[in-house]
């Protein structure tokens, strides 16, 4: 193993986590980068790319939840585990300590929010337009 | 421990632009430093954090290293993690992924769970003294460049007093600055003219007791270390009067050792380096010309006394620290509660005693169970057929991966410092564990132990 690295090494393509599965681990990303792709049965959407000091499978800490995703290495990354007795335990002690975690949630859930809005903005102009299309054509 | 109770409680709240004063850059003050600022800043709150720190913790050697084995714990790598605090490789001179027990000349290797690197081996300043200056990465520089990233000021002088006027600390530098400050943090680790200073202010402080230890550097080159000791810390058990613990640590080019007992001298360190056990992990070139650093540091093991007062705290191991094993996990707990007191309760003598003492007492009574668990090793030392057992059913389980491989969960444990001494002696302490032991012990003192997977080394 890399001599200086905090973690594993993940080679290319190699998956961390599995979309269906229960874990009780989340991850930060410690060099390179790692997909996060949602598969849903016939194709695989890659949602988002992830860099390090980004976190993964944190909502496996939470609830007992499958994966919502998987999420694999893009070319060689290196990836800390993180225990989940061992946040809790701390986050009991000093609840501050998931503050980072909170911080990064909130900002996926604004990117969602972001991505539903485009998405459902998309949705409306096209309906509109083939009404427009249609009372044009009548 | 105790604190100095105030009559009436009354909490003095930092107030937005209010003065900090850390005196001392290691990991204690260099994180209160940074969790003060970062939390001031979540909350909406600025803050001046000055840091008084006379060394260069970029120069090499004893001059310029705070001085202990140089381990980040398993616990504390992702702690740090999750706090936004990633190691970065350049710092981290070895990954450790297992430990390897010596003992009765043999060996046996214990990994960690998830076949990852969890352990940062790395040195507190710019490598032994006769490293190159900034060709290594210091975690002390480290941590104080974080610090200062986040808007502390590094004032690169010691302190010569502190005393009070118009209820505030006042810090009195080397130049003969004069500077008061909303609340003051003392964090200078186990030096005697910094706990003086501490003194001198009235808080009663009463230092904390202390045992020698010794650390050397060994320059074995980076093929050699990679062959004699691969990416685990080596640990050793051996019957030697006044020995309680030691390791040997790869770190790139070098190798660490570290020498933990009643009072450490260099005659223990001798005996220590001369066992056959050690001289297997060490080429057989080696010589004592390659021992390029050597110190022989006061380590804290018994908590200090009155570590606050109204405006005054002291973290790290200037006050509370993990018993021989992560003391840099210790200082990281000590800072961030600080941090949090001061931030959102106040700094009155009664707010650090509601607030931030649960956690240096927390620390405090985990070691008392520590101490009953290394007494306990006194006989694994003197008792061979308990060395005997504790070795066969740890290399049962290594070779087996059992699914709860208790023995070796104790063990790395008890050398990481990962978990509390208390979740250690529960282990100890579970009748499936105890069960199993007696049956090993048995079988010791028969003198059964064909099924083994031993690693015999001798010095040929």
């Amino acid at each position: 193993m890399r001599i200086g690295a905090m973690g594993k090494i993940y080679p290319d393509g190699s998956e961390i986590v599995k979309q269906g599965e229960v874990g009780n681990s989340m991850y930060i990303v410690q060099k390179g980068e790692v997909e996060v792709v949602y598969s849903d049965g016939e194709r695989q959407i890659v949602l988002s790319v992830l860099g390090p000091g980004d976190v993964f499978g944190d909502m496996a800490l939470f609830t007992k939840s499958p994966r919502s995703a998987t999420v694999r290495a893009k070319d060689q990354a290196i990836v800390l585990t993180i225990d989940k007795q061992g946040f809790l335990k701390r986050v009991h002690e000093d609840p501050s300590f998931a503050f980072l975690i909170l911080k990064q949630m909130s900002e996926r859930i604004l990117k969602l929010d972001e991505e539903v809005s485009r998405l459902k903005g998309a949705s409306v102009s096209s309906q509109t337009e083939k009404m427009t299309n249609i009372q044009s054509g009548m | 421990m105790k604190a100095l109770r105030s009559s009436k409680y009354e909490s003095f709240p930092l107030a937005d632009g209010a003065r900090v004063c850390v005196i001392g850059g290691g990991p204690a003050g260099s994180l209160t430093a940074f969790f003060l600022l970062k939390i001031a800043d979540r909350i909406g709150t600025s803050l001046e954090v000055d840091i008084y720190e006379p060394k260069n913790f970029g120069a090499c050697g004893p001059r310029a290293c705070n001085m202990c084995g140089g381990i980040v714990s398993e616990s504390l790598v992702q702690l740090l993690a999750v706090e936004g605090i990633n190691l970065p490789p350049e710092l981290v001179q070895q990954g450790i992924d297992s430990y390897v027990l010596h003992t009765d000349g043999k060996e046996v290797k214990i990994r960690t769970p998830l076949n990852e690197m969890r352990i940062a081996a790395l040195f507190r300043a710019s490598g032994p003294s006769d490293a190159e200056p900034g060709r290594i990465a210091g975690l002390d520089s480290f941590l104080l460049d974080l610090a200062c990233s986040l808007g502390a000021r590094h004032v690169e002088t010691s302190v010569t007093k502190v005393t009070r006027r118009d209820d505030l600390p006042l810090v009195i530098d080397s130049k003969g600055e004069q500077k008061s400050y909303q609340l003051v943090v003392g964090a200078v680790g186990i030096n005697k003219k910094g706990m003086q200073l501490f003194k001198e202010l009235g808080l009663m402080y009463r230092e904390p007791r202390t045992t020698r230890t010794a650390v050397m550097e060994l320059r074995l080159g980076r093929d050699s270390v990679s062959k004699y000791l691969g990416s685990s810390m080596h640990v050793f058990l051996l019957d030697i009067p006044g020995f309680e613990f030691a390791a040997i640590i790869p770190k790139g080019e070098y190798a660490t050792v570290c020498v933990l007992g009643d009072d450490v001298d260099k005659a223990l360190v001798t005996r220590f380096m001369q066992t056959d056990e050690v001289r297997g992990c060490l080429p057989e070139s080696f010589s004592a010309e390659q021992i390029v650093c050597r110190c022989m540091p006061r380590i804290n093991v018994g908590g200090a006394r009155n570590i606050f007062d109204d405006r005054v705290v002291i973290v790290g191991d200037f006050g509370v620290t993990r018993l021989y094993k992560d003391g840099i996990g210790a200082a990281y707990r000590t800072a961030k509660a600080c941090a949090v007191t001061a931030l959102f309760h106040g700094v009155s003598g009664e707010d650090f005693r509601r607030h931030y003492w649960s956690t240096p007492r927390r620390i405090e009574w985990d070691n008392f169970l520590g101490k009953l668990l290394f007494s306990g090793s006194f006989f694994f030392r003197k008792l061979a057929f308990l060395r005997a057992a504790m070795f066969a059913m740890t290399a049962r389980e290594q070779k087996t991966l059992t699914t709860k491989p208790r023995m070796s969960m104790i063990l790395w444990n008890m050398f990481t410092g990962s978990t509390p001494y208390q979740d250690v002696l529960r282990q100890g302490l579970m009748p499936g564990f105890l069960s199993r032991f007696v049956l090993y012990c048995v079988s010791s003192l028969g003198g059964l132990s064909g099924r083994t997977a031993l690693t015999e080394k001798k010095k040929s």
